[in-house]
C-alpha cells in the first residue's frame, strides 16, 4: 500500500502547478495574434492608408451596427443557442424608424425607442419559446426572420430615405462626428484633418464593455457560461437553465435593437435590402472571435477582434485592387475556413494532450 | 363482468391507437397538409371562387402542346427541389447533428456548371449531340457539387467542426464561386431543349421536375432498403462513439450523407436553372436552405440528429410548397409571404414542442399515481381478509415500520 | 415527523410512462447517521433521489424536512439547496469549461457579482483541507475524472448542509481517495448532517454506514439497523430470493481447459498502443477465461482496446490460430471474431435511442456489411431469441434502449456481441454499476461460454470477482505488465500483493 502513498503524493505535486490556459483564453489569443499579423502585414505591404489611424476608424464607423448585434450573437451562442433573426430584425428596425420619422414625423427619441422596442420584443418572444417551452432556437429564430422580413416588406417595400428635409433633427444627429484626439493626419496639402467617429461607434463600444463586464465578473455571465457548457449540470449546480437562456435571448434582441438602430443612423434609411446576411456576418465574427458554436466558449473582446478582423480581410481585398463583390466574399470565406480550421486543431491537440 | 371488461379494453384499445396516432411522425406534417387542404376548401366556398383552389385544367400552353395546370400541379412541380434537399439535409442533419446551411449557395455554384458546359453549344446541333452535351453537363455538375458536399463534409467528419459553421463557409462563399465560374456573366440558353427539363416535354402533359424528383426518391427509397445507410446514420448520430466500437466509420458515414445531399444539390441547380435557361447568381435559391430545413423540423425530425422519417421530411417540403401557394391564391404579396409562413411554422412547431409533450405525459402520470393509491387501499383490504397469503411481504413491510 | 429526523418522505410515487418508478416510498433521515440507500439497479434508488432533489416533479406523496411544520415541495435543484440538501450525483454534473473554484460556488453565492479574488482563495483552502490536489484556476475540463469527482464532493460539503446525498461517489475513485471520503463523511456525521449513501460496494456500505434502507423494484423493502442485516441477508432482501448463487460460480472456476498443443486462438508480440501503454505480450487459448487487473489507470483497459483495435496501434505482430493478421481498427478485430464491451456503458456501448432489437443486431450487422441489412423479420427473431436468452427485461423490441435500467442495458450488450457469435470475447467491466443479481448472471454467462469453447477476457475493479471467474491474470501497473498469476496463486493477497509490487 506504501506505493500508492507514493502514487499520490507524485500526482499532487504534479497537479498543483499553475493553472493551464482555459480554451476560451486560448482561442481569444490566437484571434488576436492573428488580426494583428494580419493589419501589421497590411500597414506594411499594402501601405494604402493601413498606417493611417482614420482607415481604423473607418472600419470602426461602418461595423458599428455589425459589433453590437455580433455581441449579442455571442452572448446566446455562449449558452448554447444561435439567433439567425438578428439581421432582419436590424432591417426591420431601420424601415420602422424610417418610416415612423418620414411619414409620421416623429422625434428622434421616439425612433430609439422604437428600434429598442422592436429588438426587446423579439428578443422576449423567441427567448420564452427557446427557453420555456423548449423549442429549437434555430427554428425559433428562423421564424423570427421570416417574420421580421414580411414585416418589413408590408411596412414598405420602397426604399425610404431620410435627407436634410424630412428629418433635420435625425440629419444631423447622423452626421455628428466625434473627433478623437491627437490621431489625425496631414493630408497632400499639409492640412491637418482631424480623426473622427460616428456616436455609433461610442455606443457600440459602451455596449462592448458593458457585456465584457456582464460576463466575466457578474453572477449572471457566469451563468451562461454555466448553461452552454453543460445545461443539464448547470441545472443541478442550482443555475435557473431557462431563465438564463431566456435573459440571454433578451439582451441579443436588445443588441439586434441597438445594432438596427445603429445602422439606422449610419445608412439614415430604411430599406427591406439593409442588412441582408448580417446575422452570418455576426456569427462569422463570433466565430473568428472564438466563440464555440456548441456553447460555453467565447468571448466579447473576441468578438470585437472578429468583426476588425472580418472588415479588414475586405479592406486589403478591395485595396489589392480586386474590386468585384465576389472576390470579397470568397476571402471572407476563406479566412472564415482557416480559423475554423486552426481551432479546430489546436482544440484537438489539447483534448488530446489531456488524455 | 365480461362485456364490461370488453368495453374497457376496446376503449383502452381506441386510447393506445389514438396516441399511437399522435405519436408517429407522419402525424405533424399529415395533419398541417390536411389543414392546408381545409383551409383552402373554407376558402373556395367563402370566397365563392369561379375556380377551386384544386381544379386541375389540361390547356394547351404557349408552346401548343396540352399541358395541366392548376395549383396542385403547380405545388408539386414547385416543390420538387425542396423535396430531393429535404431528403439530403434529412441524412445530414441525422448523421452530422447539424444542418447545411450552404445548399442555396452550392446550387448557385451547379447552376453554373451547368451553363457553362451548355452555354458553349450552338442551338443547331443535332438531338444526339445534345443529349451528350447535357449528359456531360449534368455529370459535371454532379461531380463538382459533390466534391463541395465533400468538403462541408470533410470539415464535419474530420475537423470536428460544427456542421452550420462548416458549411458558413460555402453559404459565405458560394454565389461568388458561382459568379466566378462564368466569370460572373449574365448567361442565358437560347436552346428551348435546355428548358425542358425545368418546364414541360412536348407531348407530356405533367411538369418535368416532377418526375426528376420522382425517380431520385425512388431510388433514395432503394437506397435505404437495400443499405444499411439508415441504421448507420442514426447510429453515428446518436452515438457516435459506440457506433466506432460496432465496426461503423462515422467520418465516412458523415461524409457519405454530405455527398449525397451534394448530388441531391446538383439535381436541383439543374432543374433550377433549366426552368429559366438563366442563372442570377445573388437570387437563385434564394433562402432555399432554410426551407429545407424547415421541411426536416415540419417532418418531426430531431435537429440535433440521430433517429429521421424519411417520408416525414418529403411531405414536410410538399407542406411548405403548399402553404407558399395557399398564401399567393391568398393574394399575399410576395415579399411578405415570409410573415405569414412564421407564424404558421411556430404554430406547427408548438405540436412537436417537447414541453407540450411532457405536459401530457406529467398529467397522464398523475391520473395513474390517483389511480395506485386508490388500488393499493383496495389492496390493502385485500390483504387482510386473504391474510396469509401475503403475509411474507407485509412482514417485511412491516418490520421495516417497526424499526422506525 | 419524529424526533431526530432531519428528513422524513412518506408514500412517495413516481411514474414514467409505462413504468412505475417509485410506489409509495417511505424514507427516513436522522441527524447525524449515515444511511445506505441499497437496491439492485432499477429498484428507484436514483428516482428517490432525483425526486429529493427536484430534478423530478413527485406524482404523489409527502415530504417534510427539520425544522419546517408542513409538507415542503421541491421544485428544482435550486430549491432542494436552498432547503439545504446537497447532492453529488453518480456522473459528474458540472460544468468542464468553467474553472474549478466556479464549479464550487456557481449558483450558491449571494449577489449578482462574482468576486475572484475571494472565491478563488476560498476554494483554495477547501481545497488544501479535504487534501484536493489541484489548482483552482484550472479549467475543470483538464483535470482526471476522479478529481472532478472530489470537486463535486468539495462543493456539496461546503454548503453547509443538514441532509447530504451521495449517489454512487466513489465508482470513480482510487482506494485512497475513498477513504479520504469516508474520513470527510464520518467528521460531518459528527456535526449532525445526514448522510444519504448510494452505492454498489457492499463493504463500503458495512464500513461507514449506520442504518440501511433497501428498495426493490420501486416498493420499499424495509429499513434496517446495520448490526441487524448480515451481508448475505441484505443481498437477499435486495434481489428478493434466497442467495446461494455465488456458491454455484466457486466451482466453476476449477473447469479450466487448455489444450497446450493447440495454438492459441489470440496471440501478440509486442503489440504497441498509443495511449500510453508499453508494448505488451499476451495470448489467450480456446475455452481459455483470463484477467487484466491492476489499479485505476494501470493500463488494462487500454492493453483490451489495443487488442480490439479500438485506439491507433503503432506496432507489433497480432496471430490469430497461428495465421498472422492486421488489426487495426474494431472492423478488422469483429471480421477476425473478436467482440469487446467496452468499459462505459453510457458513452461507447449503447446507442441510445435505437430500440432495443437495432442494439442487439447492430455489431452482427456491421460484420455482414453495409449492402446486406438484414430484413426486418431476422432482426425481429435475433432480437427475441436473445431477450429470452439473457431474461432481459423490456417492454418491447421497440423500446429504445436508454429507457431500460443499467444492468439490462448491460445485457443488450452483451446480446449485441454475443449474436456476432465471437471466438474471442473480451468484457471490459461489464459488472460495473449494475446490480448484484445481474453480475451474478453475467458471472455465470462467462463460464457457460468458456465451457463452449470460445475464449474470454474478463475485466472488473472487484477482485474477488475476477478469482472466481478467472484462470489466469494478467496484473499491470503504469502501463506494463508485471506478472502473470494462475493456479493456486490465484488468491486475493498474492493478486494485492503484486499490483502493489515488489515491496510487500
Amino acid at each position: 500500500m506504501s506505493v500508492n502513498t507514493n502514487v499520490l503524493g507524485g500526482n499532487k505535486l504534479k497537479l498543483r502547478r499553475r493553472a493551464s490556459l482555459s480554451d476560451t483564453n486560448l482561442l481569444l489569443i490566437i484571434t488576436c495574434i492573428v488580426f494583428v499579423a494580419m493589419y501589421a502585414s497590411a500597414v506594411i505591404f499594402l501601405k494604402k492608408g493601413f498606417l493611417k489611424p482614420q482607415m481604423f476608424f473607418n472600419i470602426l464607423n461602418e461595423n458599428a451596427s455589425l459589433i453590437v448585434l455580433s455581441c449579442g450573437m455571442t452572448l446566446v451562442m455562449i449558452t448554447g443557442g444561435i439567433d439567425i433573426s438578428v439581421g432582419q430584425v436590424t432591417s426591420l428596425v431601420c424601415m420602422s424608424c424610417a418610416v415612423y420619422l418620414v411619414n409620421y414625423h416623429g422625434s428622434v427619441l421616439g425612433s430609439l425607442l422604437i428600434a429598442l422596442g422592436i429588438g426587446l420584443a423579439f428578443g422576449v418572444v423567441q427567448g420564452f419559446l427557446v427557453a420555456y417551452l423548449e423549442f429549437q432556437p434555430f427554428i425559433v429564430t428562423l421564424a423570427g426572420l421570416f417574420f421580421a422580413k414580411g414585416l418589413t416588406t408590408i411596412i414598405s417595400s420602397d426604399r425610404v430615405s431620410i435627407t436634410k428635409d424630412n428629418c433635420p433633427a435625425f440629419d444631423k444627429l447622423c452626421k455628428t462626428e466625434i473627433v478623437v484626439p491627437f490621431l489625425g493626419s496631414v493630408n497632400k496639402k499639409g492640412i491637418y484633418i482631424p480623426a473622427y467617429v460616428e456616436i455609433g461607434v461610442i455606443v457600440a463600444l459602451l455596449v462592448v464593455i458593458i457585456l465584457f463586464c456582464v460576463l466575466k465578473w457578474s453572477k449572471l455571465g457566469r451563468n451562461f457560461y454555466a448553461v452552454g457548457g453543460n445545461n443539464q449540470s448547470a441545472n443541478m449546480l442550482g443555475i435557473n437553465v431557462k431563465l438564463t437562456k431566456f435573459i440571454a435571448h433578451v439582451l441579443c434582441g436588445l443588441c439586434a435593437g441597438i445594432g438596427g438602430y445603429l445602422f439606422f443612423l449610419h445608412a439614415a434609411s430604411g430599406s427591406p435590402l439593409h442588412a441582408q446576411g448580417a446575422e452570418m456576418n455576426a456569427i462569422a465574427s463570433s466565430i473568428i472571435g472564438g466563440t464555440l458554436l456548441s456553447g460555453g466558449v467565447g468571448n466579447i473582446a473576441g468578438t470585437l477582434v472578429g468583426v476588425l478582423s472580418l472588415s479588414t480581410i475586405k479592406n486589403i481585398v478591395t485595396s489589392l485592387g480586386l474590386e468585384d463583390a465576389w472576390w470579397t466574399n470568397i476571402t471572407v470565406g476563406g479566412m472564415l475556413c482557416i480559423f475554423l480550421l486552426v481551432q479546430s486543431i489546436v482544440l484537438a491537440r489539447r483534448h488530446r494532450n489531456k488524455k | 363482468m365480461s362485456t364490461n371488461d370488453l368495453t374497457i379494453s376496446s376503449k383502452k384499445s381506441f386510447k393506445s391507437f389514438l396516441g399511437k396516432v399522435v405519436h408517429n411522425q407522419l402525424f405533424i406534417p399529415l395533419v398541417a397538409l390536411l389543414l392546408l387542404v381545409l383551409f383552402n376548401l373554407a376558402a373556395d366556398w367563402f370566397l365563392h371562387a369561379d375556380t377551386s383552389f384544386f381544379q386541375i385544367v389540361l390547356k394547351p400552353s404557349s408552346t401548343g402542346s396540352k399541358i395541366l395546370t392548376g395549383n396542385l400541379i403547380t405545388i408539386i412541380d414547385n416543390a420538387s427541389e425542396l423535396a430531393l434537399l429535404a431528403v439530403g439535409m434529412t441524412l445530414v442533419t441525422s448523421a452530422a447533428g447539424g444542418q447545411d446551411i450552404s445548399v442555396g449557395a452550392t446550387i448557385a455554384i451547379a447552376g453554373s456548371t451547368v451553363l457553362r458546359i451548355v452555354k458553349g453549344y450552338s442551338p443547331d446541333i443535332s438531338g444526339g449531340k445534345f443529349a451528350v452535351v447535357i449528359i456531360c453537363s449534368f455529370l459535371l455538375c454532379v461531380v463538382v457539387s459533390a466534391a463541395f458536399g465533400a468538403f462541408n463534409g470533410a470539415l464535419v467528419a474530420f475537423f470536428k467542426i460544427q456542421p452550420m459553421v462548416a458549411t458558413l463557409i460555402l453559404f459565405t462563399a458560394g454565389r461568388s464561386i458561382a459568379a466566378w465560374i462564368n466569370n460572373n456573366d449574365n448567361i442565358s440558353i437560347n436552346d428551348e431543349r435546355f428548358g425542358y427539363f425545368g418546364n414541360f416535354i412536348p407531348g407530356i402533359a405533367i411538369p418535368t421536375p416532377v418526375f426528376i424528383t420522382a425517380i431520385c426518391l425512388i431510388i433514395i427509397a432503394l437506397v435505404l432498403k437495400f443499405t444499411n445507410l439508415r441504421l448507420y446514420a442514426q447510429s453515428v448520430g446518436i452515438n457516435s462513439s459506440s457506433s466506432r466500437l460496432n465496426g461503423i466509420n462515422p467520418k465516412i458515414i458523415k461524409l457519405i450523407t454530405f455527398i449525397i445531399l451534394g448530388i441531391c444539390v446538383a439535381v436541383c441547380g439543374f432543374i433550377k436553372v433549366s426552368r429559366t435557361s438563366s442563372i442570377t447568381y445573388a437570387v437563385i435559391a434564394n433562402n432555399i436552405e432554410m426551407d429545407a430545413i424547415l421541411a426536416v423540423a415540419l417532418g418531426g425530425n430531431n435537429l440535433g440528429g440521430g433517429k429521421f422519417n424519411m417520408t416525414s421530411s418529403v411531405i414536410g417540403a410538399y407542406v411548405i410548397q403548399f402553404l407558399t401557394t395557399t398564401l399567393f391564391r391568398m393574394k399575399v404579396s410576395s415579399s411578405a409571404i415570409s410573415a405569414y409562413k412564421a407564424v404558421v411554422v411556430i404554430l406547427l412547431i408548438i405540436m412537436s414542442s417537447p414541453f407540450i409533450r411532457r405536459w401530457l405525459d406529467d398529467r397522464k402520470s398523475r391520473r395513474e399515481a390517483a389511480r395506485v393509491t386508490k388500488a393499493e387501499a383496495a389492496l390493502e383490504a385485500a390483504v387482510e381478509v386473504a391474510g396469509d397469503v401475503a403475509a411474507d411481504v407485509t412482514a417485511d413491510v412491516n418490520a421495516g415500520k417497526e424499526s422506525v | 415527523m419524529e424526533d431526530g429526523a432531519v428528513l422524513e418522505m412518506r408514500g412517495i410515487c413516481k411514474f414514467f410512462p409505462g413504468v412505475r418508478a417509485l410506489e409509495n416510498v417511505d424514507f427516513t433521515l436522522r441527524e447525524g447517521e449515515i444511511h445506505a440507500l441499497m437496491g439492485e439497479n432499477g429498484a428507484g434508488k436514483s428516482t428517490l433521489i432525483k425526486v429529493l432533489t427536484g430534478v423530478y416533479p413527485k406524482d404523489a406523496g409527502t415530504v417534510r424536512i427539520n425544522g419546517i411544520d408542513r409538507p415542503i415541495h421541491i421544485k428544482s435543484p435550486q430549491d432542494a439547496q436552498n432547503h439545504g440538501i446537497a447532492t453529488v450525483y453518480q456522473e459528474i454534473t458540472l460544468c468542464p469549461n468553467l474553472t474549478v473554484a466556479e464549479n464550487m460556488y456557481i449558483g450558491r453565492t449571494k449577489g449578482p457579482f462574482t468576486n475572484w479574488f475571494r472565491m478563488n482563495r476560498r476554494a483554495l483552502k477547501l481545497l488544501d483541507e479535504l487534501d484536493i490536489p489541484v489548482n483552482p484556476k484550472e479549467q475543470l475540463g483538464n483535470c482526471s475524472i476522479a478529481v472532478q469527482q472530489m470537486v463535486a464532493i468539495a462543493r456539496a460539503v461546503d454548503m453547509e448542509c443538514k441532509v447530504l446525498i451521495l449517489d454512487e461517489p466513489t465508482s470513480s475513485l482510487d482506494e485512497q481517495e475513498v477513504q479520504k471520503l469516508f474520513k470527510l463523511m464520518r467528521d460531518l456525521k459528527a456535526k449532525g448532517v445526514g448522510i444519504i449513501f448510494v452505492t454498489h460496494f457492499l463493504e463500503q456500505v458495512y464500513e461507514v454506514c449506520d442504518r440501511i434502507t433497501v428498495l426493490r423494484d420501486g416498493k420499499l423493502v424495509g429499513e434496517y439497523v446495520i448490526e441487524d442485516l448480515p451481508r448475505v441477508q441484505l443481498v437477499s432482501k435486495m434481489l428478493g430470493k434466497e442467495f446461494d448463487d455465488m456458491a454455484d460460480i466457486k466451482s466453476g472456476a476449477d473447469v479450466v481447459v487448455s489444450d497446450l498443443n493447440e495454438l492459441p486462438v489470440y496471440e501478440a508480440k509486442n503489440l504497441t498502443g498509443t495511449t500510453g501503454i508499453k508494448p505488451f505480450d499476451f495470448e489467450i487459448r480456446k475455452g481459455e477465461v483470463n484477467g487484466f487487473t491492476g489499479l485505476l489507470g494501470s493500463g488494462r483497459s487500454e492493453s483490451v482496446r489495443a487488442i480490439f483495435g479500438a485506439d491507433r496501434v503503432a506496432g507489433g505482430i497480432v496471430k490469430m490460430n497461428g495465421k498472422r493478421v492486421r488489426i487495426t481498427r474494431p472492423l478488422d478485430a469483429m471480421k477476425h471474431g473478436i467482440s469487446y464491451l467496452p468499459e462505459d456503458r453510457k458513452n461507447d456501448g449503447i446507442v441510445g435511442d435505437l430500440s432495443v432489437r437495432d442494439n442487439i443486431i447492430l455489431a452482427l450487422q456491421v460484420m455482414k456489411g453495409f449492402f446486406r441489412p438484414l430484413s426486418r423479420a431476422q432482426a425481429e427473431a435475433f432480437a427475441d431469441e436473445y431477450i429470452k436468452l439473457l431474461n432481459i427485461k423490456t417492454a418491447s423490441t421497440d423500446t429504445p434502449i436508454k429507457s431500460l435500467s443499467g444492468g439490462n442495458q448491460q445485457k443488450v450488450i452483451l446480446a449485441r456481441w454475443l449474436l456476432a457469435n465471437p471466438v474471442y470475447l473480451i468484457l471490459d467491466e461489464p459488472t460495473r454499476g449494475i446490480d448484484v443479481g445481474t453480475k451474478v448472471e453475467i458471472q455465470k454467462l462467462v463460464l457457460k461460454l468458456a465451457a463452449e469453447g470460445k475464449s474470454v477476457t474478463f475485466i472488473s475493479s472487484e477482485i474477488d470477482e475476477m478469482v472466481r471467474t478467472c484462470s489466469r491474470l494478467i496484473v499491470m501497473r503504469d502501463g506494463k505488465v508485471v506478472g502473470e498469476l494462475k493456479g493456486n496463486d490465484l488468491n486475493q493477497n498474492k493478486i494485492m500483493a503484486t499490483i502493489a509490487g515488489g515491496e510487500s
